[in-house]
């Protein structure tokens, strides 16, 4: 089978498995968050938390919930990685240094999961375990929280109450994440990942002996996945053969990275009551995905020539059991979900795929974005574009039903704003700096689109590398440590904010007046604003670095 | 008042004040055009200290820019001054003639007049004040502030006693109890908001503003990080450049124009003589989705036309005819004309009123009009009360029943009666029949189309109205209505989230043009009906809350359209400016130069140039308001994206080039 045939069976594969469970499952979510009974075992953590799981939460409440339960969070996991010698299969691993233990920890509670470690040869198996996917889990389901809290927002009326963080927090962890990655993983070990609690020591050909680090991945390669968090167990992270061993467990990582946020478009639909409105939702995202696997693909299957062909040339940093085709499709997929998870090294693309890939996490992971956090960014950018069309209507704009004043729009404009500032303060303080140049695997506009890339992973908690740049000095693990908590909290507080505001308001009847949120003019419109505004934010930036390498 | 054409002489004529607000307190209001000052100041200072045509050209190009933004509004405002000036004509220093306490006579200035103080006005005089009539009657002229040079009757009690200072009295005499404080009244008001002095940015305009300001951070942001950034890559930027880009970037056209469109649109309703009070009621008129509208006078001519001739027990209908034509030949009301229409339509003979007949006209005392002959037999026709008192006696059952008859289907019974030597009787009655007013059916599918629904307020009892609104083609109807009633469907429209609009008169009124969203007051209506409503129509006519509607939507529309171009606008730019700056270090970014500009420098000029002229381009635009077209939100929304949004992406690049063709012949540039 020849290399584009296999890429367009693994795209049709993709598009069948997440058409067959786009609509149960998505609607699954929403009576998972409406459902108003309780599981026994549920019942029995509100008791543990000492928290009612019938009241409701104002936006500030909820929004206090949402920062303390993460602080918590933070303080335990770095308490865990820099002090991991003191636990069970510690693997004689000394703990993390304070800044790359504090990187890590806000790492993978944002969601983020950048590394600037090598996980087999800095960590045991009980921070893997017990730290990094208790908090693949938890971060998830806090963005999925924060979404639902967002659609909350838009359902209701005349109310300013959000429902309860904890009860959402639980349910998303126990009744969604839980039982999707169990699956995952039984599937994932069946294709050949491991799982136990031992490395082993082989003898090589030439008489020495090796050891071949183990630990339980496939339970961790599941929820890194599905969580969209994309922290590898190894290094390598999904190039290694031990997390990603075939062609259906790269195909079913795939899955499991879109699942969610496909499908949370599903729950948006079914919750807001207008199915059609999860489906333009989905259609613009679905456009930017189509364009950038296009895109990319294009630029590294044609990047060789027939004698490059033969040396192997768009390969290297590729994983040879995957190719071109499936190398850039999760290359697309991994950025365009804020996962990061790689299973080859973006530093090696083309120009034009790295740009692409680097340009699909500043689009502001909406392509389709992270667990929640995919659809809220998604959502906020159709508010703008409401806000710019409806006005094109005639009438003060509105969407679902609410009027976008003065409060809405100021939340918007911070959150549109907070991001890019982030990234763009971050690359220019990185760049003034003398010491940068050394961070640097090359020269010229690659080096400098390994920096863009770092902070621009970070700010919008991708977590995916470059590779190539040198991340372990203070300087970046504190900056790119800012970016991930900054880029997480900034825009999930104006979310929870601009929730309860339009929670607050009344229901605006739709008449013939109102402009549709709902057809494929409007997902048009809303992938016009996302590029625009994206183009506009980083152009110079992308100037510099792919653009430039790109076309010389 | 005439919609005048955008010519130079206008502009030219403006730029005095345009250059006067230069000041940075004045340009803080906007925070666009302000960044764009701190620009033109900076490399102002550039070009001083390090002088080059290419840095000049670029201050001076700045420096217009914020000038030009100046002249939008500017002349916005001066359309204004224009009609405030012939407003103030009218507001000249008059005598009043007080009331003291003592029931005494004394003149005073009209500046002294305070609330509650009685002054009597004559044939003649003008009012020095404004407020409510409490005795008498009067026909005034108050073409000062509507316009229109036809009297006006205003009476003490009922719905038509308001008087505004600055109108004349015409005839008889009245007394007035003054009602606002000098320097508050109407006149007063209406030049402040027709210059601008009270204008507040309105909720959507600050909403608007707050996106201008986080796109100008971040592009801010973009340029400011783009110093190192570009350090780096070995091509360092100066200043004067950073600035450039900068003012290109941020919405300036949108910022320049912004205020302009407010200042237009308070003006596009003041030229269809309605006062908004505030902008913020201008802008609730683009989101009215619900219209109740009085049935007489704005759906219907009211009982205006004459249908039919019911004669009298003993009264043969050519008798009637011909009376009620007599009586109507002088009377030139449309009820007059119709009964005129009528009788001809029945075959009365087409002659004029024989030789030494008089006629005699309608008067607020008397209720009648008709015509006197000169054999001493008089014809009247009027209201069944005022033909009864004329008469002298009651009216026969016959007739009694003929009136109740029409009045119960919602018509007028109008009574004609006779008097010669033989004594006096009532001949008949004419039947006036309410008529839809043209083109009101498709103004209503209109409405409809936009997403507006209409409800038909009445006093007629339910058959009725279901007729007329079923003829008319509203969306619904409110018979019998009382004030109450209209409160009840106000508060039901908005719990559901509608926008109300209506239009009142009368005291009992002003609750629920307080209460509508958008409510406009007659200008012959009582003060307490204007005081309540948000906007005053001067001509009174109730059929103007469709255009007001309209009005409210192109302001909307106008402001979304020129900020769609102005963002779409940076994409050019982009394509011009950043070739140009890094050309040097990276000569592949010179396939990014697809308009294949001549230098860097003129690129960044001619840039810079299009920036400042499309502001002064599309000052017509923004005071005149994009053309509104009744249709659905959908296919309004596909032509203006693909005029204003893929117009602006094209539109820079075809002026960018052309501007460069030019730029680059100038030495030091090109």
């Amino acid at each position: 089978m020849s290399d584009t045939t296999a890429g367009l069976l693994t795209i049709a594969a993709l598009v069948i498995l997440l058409a067959s469970v786009y609509v149960p499952f998505g609607d699954y979510m929403a009576r998972v968050f409406t459902n108003p009974k309780h599981w026994g075992v549920e019942k029995r953590v509100y008791r543990l938390l000492g928290v009612n799981p019938d009241a409701e939460q104002t936006a500030r409440s909820y929004t206090y919930s949402v920062l303390g339960f993460s602080l918590v969070s933070v303080v335990a996991l770095f308490a865990i990685l820099i002090g991991q010698q003191a636990l069970p299969f510690d693997r004689d691993l000394p703990g993390m240094p304070w800044d790359m233990g504090l990187n890590t920890a806000i790492s993978f509670v944002t969601n983020t999961n950048w590394q600037s470690y090598g996980g087999e040869s800095t960590l045991g198996f009980s921070a893997q375990m017990g730290g990094l996917a208790v908090q693949n889990f938890l971060s998830a389901a806090v963005g999925i929280a924060v979404a639902v809290a967002l659609i909350r927002g838009f359902v209701r009326s005349r109310s300013g109450e959000l429902g309860n963080f904890w009860v959402d927090l639980v349910r998303g962890t126990l009744r969604i994440l839980l039982p999707v990655a169990f699956i995952g993983a039984i599937l994932l070990i069946s294709q050949g990942v491991i799982q136990n609690f031992a490395d082993h020591t082989v003898q090589t050909i030439n008489g020495g002996s090796q050891v071949i680090p183990g630990g339980p991945v496939a339970s961790q390669e599941s929820i890194k996945e599905l969580g969209t968090n994309g922290g590898g167990f190894f290094n390598a992270n999904s190039a290694h053969p031990f997390e990603n061993p075939s062609p259906f467990s790269n195909l079913l990582e795939m899955f499991l990275i879109l699942l969610i946020p496909i499908s949370l478009t599903r729950m948006l639909g079914t919750m807001v009551g207008s199915r059609k409105q999860g489906l333009s939702i989905l259609g613009a995202m679905t456009f930017l995905i189509a364009a950038s696997v296009t895109i990319t693909t294009w630029a590294e299957a044609s990047a060789r020539s027939q004698a490059g062909k033969l040396a192997g040339a768009a390969m290297e940093g590729k994983e040879t059991q995957f190719g071109e085709w499936a190398s850039a499709l999760w290359a697309v997929l991994t950025t365009g979900t804020s996962t990061g998870a790689v299973n080859s090294m973006h530093d090696s693309f083309t120009p034009t795929g790295g740009g692409t890939v680097l340009v699909n996490m500043m689009l502001g992971e909406v392509s389709p974005g992270g667990v929640g956090a995919g659809i809220y960014g998604i959502l906020i950018m159709a508010i703008l574009t409401v806000f710019i069309a409806g006005l094109m209507v005639g009438r003060t704009p509105e969407i679902l039903g609410k009027k976008i004043g003065t409060k809405e729009m100021t939340y918007v404009a911070l959150y549109v704003l907070s991001v890019p500032a982030l990234i763009l303060i971050g690359v220019g303080t990185a760049i003034a700096l003398n010491s940068t140049p050394d961070a640097m695997a090359n020269p010229g506009g690659h080096g400098f689109s390994e920096v863009v890339y770092a902070f621009t992973s970070a700010a919008n908690n991708n977590g995916s590398a470059f590779a190539g740049i040198t991340v372990t000095s203070t300087f970046f693990q504190i900056a790119l440590a800012l970016a991930m908590l900054l880029g997480r909290f900034i825009p999930i507080v104006l979310v929870l904010t601009l929730a309860g505001s339009l929670a607050k308001q009344g229901k605006v009847p739709a008449t013939a007046g109102t402009l549709p949120t709902h057809t494929p003019l409007f997902a048009g419109l809303l992938v016009g604003v996302i590029l625009l505004i994206t183009g506009l934010t980083f152009f110079p930036a992308l100037a510099l670095g792919p653009l430039a390498e790109a076309l010389s | 008042m005439k919609d005048t054409a955008m010519t130079l002489s206008t502009l030219l004529s403006q730029l005095p004040s345009a250059l006067r607000k230069l000041d940075p307190r004045h340009l803080w209001r906007s925070p666009v055009m302000f960044i764009v000052w701190i620009g033109s100041m900076m490399t102002t200072v550039i070009a001083i200290t390090d002088p080059s045509v290419f840095a000049w050209v670029v201050a001076m190009w700045l420096w217009l820019t914020v000038i030009f933004g100046n002249l939008a509004e500017a002349v916005a405002e001066g359309r204004g001054k224009a009609q405030a000036a012939s407003l103030r004509a009218a507001r000249t220093d008059v005598t009043a003639r007080r009331i003291n306490a003592a029931g005494v006579e004394e003149s005073v200035a009209g500046t002294q007049l305070r609330k509650g103080d009685r002054v009597v006005v004559e044939a003649g005089e003008t009012i020095p004040g404004d407020g409510d009539v409490v005795e008498g009657v009067a026909s005034v002229d108050e073409s000062a502030i509507t316009g229109e040079s036809a009297p006006v009757i205003r009476e003490a009690g009922g719905d038509r006693s308001a008087v505004t200072g600055g109108t004349k009295v015409l005839s008889d005499r009245i007394v007035v109890q003054i009602t606002s404080a000098p320097g508050e009244t109407f006149i007063d008001r209406m030049i402040a908001l027709i210059e601008g002095a009270t204008r507040r940015k309105t909720p959507n305009e600050i909403a608007l503003s707050i996106l201008l300001v986080s796109l100008t951070i971040v592009f801010l942001l973009a340029v400011v990080t783009l110093r190192p950034m570009a350090d780096y890559a070995g091509a360092p930027q100066s200043t004067l450049v950073l600035v450039a880009l900068l003012v290109c970037l941020i919405p300036t056209t949108i910022g320049a124009l912004l205020s302009a469109i407010g200042i237009a649109g308070m003006d596009r309703l003041v030229r269809v003589n309605v006062l908004a009070m505030s902008g913020r009621a201008v802008e609730a008129a683009g989101d009215v989705s619900t219209l109740l509208l009085d049935k007489t006078g704005t759906i219907t001519y009211g009982n205006r036309r004459a249908s039919e001739f019911v004669p009298a027990e003993g009264v043969t209908a050519d008798q009637l005819r011909d009376a009620a034509r007599l009586s109507s030949l002088a009377d030139q009301t449309p009820e007059g004309r119709s009964i005129v229409e009528l009788a001809l339509a029945e075959g009365a003979d087409d002659s004029d009123l024989p030789v030494g007949a008089e006629s005699v006209e309608f008067t607020a005392q008397t209720r009648m009009s008709g015509v006197d002959f000169a054999d001493g037999r008089t014809v009247r026709k009027g209201a069944g009360s005022s033909v009864a008192a004329w008469v002298g006696r009651e009216m026969d059952p016959g007739v009694r029943m003929s009136i109740d008859a029409i009045a119960g289907n919602g018509g007028t019974p109008l009574v004609v009666a006779e008097s010669d030597a033989n004594g006096s009787k009532v001949l008949g009655v004419v039947h006036l029949k309410d008529v839809v007013k043209e083109g009101m059916v498709e103004r209503f599918a209109e409405l409809r189309r936009m997403g507006i629904r209409t409800v038909m307020i009445t006093g007629d009892n339910p058959l009725t109205a279901a007729s007329i609104a079923k003829e008319a083609g509203v969306d619904d109807f409110l018979a019998e209505a009382t004030p109450e009633d209209k409160m009840r469907l106000i508060h039901k429209e908005q719990e559901g989230g509608r926008l109300v609009a209506m239009t009142g008169d009368g005291t009992n009124d002003a609750p629920a043009l307080a209460a509508a969203d958008v409510g406009v007051a007659m200008n012959s209506g009582t003060s307490a009906a204007k005081e309540a409503g948000n906007m005053v129509d001067l001509d009174s006519d109730p059929t103007k809350l469709i255009d007001i509607v309209e009005i409210g939507k192109q302001l909307l529309i106008t402001r979304g359209a020129l900020t769609t171009f102005s963002i779409a606008n940076d994409v050019a730019k982009y394509f011009a400016i950043i070739p140009a700056m890094f050309l040097v270090a990276y000569p592949s970014l010179d396939s990014l130069n697809i308009m294949q500009l001549a230098t860097p420098k003129s690129a960044i000029v001619s840039a810079v140039i299009f920036n400042a002229l499309i502001i002064v381009a599309l000052i017509p635009l923004a005071l005149r308001g994009v053309k509104f077209r009744a249709a659905s939100a959908e296919s309004v929304l596909r032509r203006n994206i693909l005029v204003y949004g893929l117009g602006g992406v094209i539109a820079p690049f075809v002026g960018i080039k052309l501007i460069d063709l030019v730029v680059s012949t100038i030495p030091g540039i090109g």
